[in-house]
């Protein structure tokens, strides 16, 4: 590349070849709707969890899918599945589901087992 | 060419498409529902993007039909139907038969009924209202809350009734975003000391001129746009209207209150258009809409030769498409008598 006086900086980047996929590609098997999102935030306008502490399921979906998932459990554990965003989607997500599928991904990657 | 051929429904399409039979030679019957026609059409003030006002295109239109080949029978509703031997008998709900060589189907759409969007508290709490009765406040020159107040805060919900599974809607009905960006432009107008807010899941600017005034109405009238499908709406004891939303693009929830909010209303497949089609064997496809026989080579046909579509009971179709399609209509209209001979 030529040089254009600057570098570029890999903490700016998602690099989407080199990021773990591997708790997207479990959801993706066990509930094909989390590839339906339009990321319209309906569910998490709707979340009464999202409301008093950092938790938005549309964030958490696409940082899933974009691999980016050294904070996501912490936003899970806020979730009380209320399941009030699966009634709200328009999309027909069940994002209920999701969360739950997460869960079990990330244990399932702690013990190795994924 | 002495052939008759019935038109049902008097709103833009069928207007356009009758004064284009007529100047093909044909005798032309419209039917109407209503008791004047014109269709959706009354009920809208400026037409976008360019805001004309929807009467100029009214006169036109009554213009287009105001001729001895075109008869226009109102309060009529068309029941069904039928073919026999190459020729059409078409019911009404006077239990009256009239025959044709050939039929438009120009029936038209029907606003969403937002009461079913029940979240958003329309017909529950005071000052939620339709983008059609909007439409109707600037006619009136009344923009007020329901107390009287002029509207110091308004709030545009985009996609009410459209592209939402919840409703079984899955289409775009693609004319509602320019509708808000006017309109949020309009209260602008009306009320220059007000703050106009539109939330939308993606501004939709398909049309000639959409996205230049898009630009304007954040350039010249400051209009706000925030990225979120509303989820809900509930009132506070002062009376305001609280809604609540995800910033999507700041990745917050997000409560603002407003003064009034506009729903804006999707298109659905006419009451009538869907009895039609029930009682005719008209195919209709998953939009519910009349299916075209095919995508690009016959917008205007559908299951039966020699009965054609024109405009919004096919797909959800703007003005400018809608006037387009009427007159590709009369085209095939032509075209099927030429093959008949």
């Amino acid at each position: 590349m030529s040089d254009f006086g600057y570098v570029l900086l890999k903490n700016r980047h998602i690099d989407y070849e080199a990021n773990d996929k591997r708790i997207a590609e479990y959801i993706y098997a066990r509930e094909p709707s989390f590839g339906y999102c339009m990321e319209c935030g309906c569910c998490a306008g709707t979340c009464t969890s999202g409301n008093f502490t950092h938790l938005s399921l549309r964030e958490i979906n696409i940082l899933i899918k974009r691999g980016e998932t050294s904070t996501i459990k912490e936003q899970i554990d806020k979730c009380m599945l209320c399941g009030k965003c699966t009634l709200v989607c328009p999309r027909g997500v069940n994002t209920r589901n999701i969360i739950i599928l997460a869960g079990e991904a990330i244990q399932k990657l702690e013990a190795n087992e994924l | 060419m002495n052939k008759e051929v019935i038109v049902i429904g008097a709103g833009a399409a069928g207007m356009e498409s009758a004064g284009q039979l007529a100047n093909e030679g044909f005798s032309v019957k419209i039917f109407e529902k209503d008791e004047s026609p014109g269709g959706h059409l009354k009920g809208w003030y400026h037409l976008f993007p360019n805001r004309r006002d929807s009467v100029e295109v009214m006169d036109y239109l009554l213009d287009v039909i105001d001729r001895k080949e075109i008869e226009l029978l109102t309060n009529t509703t068309v029941t069904k139907v039928s073919k026999k031997d190459g020729k059409f008998v078409v019911t009404t709900t006077q239990n009256k038969e009239y025959n044709a060589d050939a039929i438009i189907v120009t029936t038209g759409f029907d606003l969403f009924r937002s009461e079913r969007k029940e979240e958003y508290g329309y017909g529950i709490y005071d000052n939620v209202i339709t983008s059609a009765e909007l439409e109707k406040m600037f006619r009136n020159g009344n923009l007020r809350c329901t107390d009287g107040r002029i509207p110091q805060k308004v709030g545009f919900i985009h996609c009410v009734g459209s592209r939402d599974e919840k409703v079984g809607n899955f289409y775009c009905s693609k004319l509602c975003c320019v509708s808000a960006v006017k309109q949020a432009i309009e209260i602008r107008e009306h009320v220059p000391e007000s703050n106009v807010f539109c939330f939308y899941m993606d501004i939709r600017m398909g049309g000639s001129g959409y996205e230049e005034l898009y630009r304007e109405s954040q350039q010249k009238y400051g209009v706000n746009y925030i990225r979120g499908k509303v989820s809900e709406v509930a009132e506070n004891y002062e009376g305001k209207l609280v809604l609540k939303v995800e910033d999507t693009l700041v990745g917050k929830p997000l409560k603002m209150e407003f003064d009034m909010l506009v729903l804006m209303v999707g298109m659905e497949m006419s009451e009538s258009g869907k009895e039609l089609a029930v009682n005719s064997g008209l195919l209709t496809g998953e939009n519910r809409f009349f299916a075209p026989a095919d995508h690009h080579f016959g917008s205007n046909k559908g299951n039966v030769d020699g009965i054609f579509y024109a405009g919004a009971c096919t797909a959800t179709m703007n003005l400018t498409e809608t006037l387009a399609h009427a007159r590709s209509a009369v085209d095939d209209v032509v075209d099927y008598f030429r093959r008949k001979k």
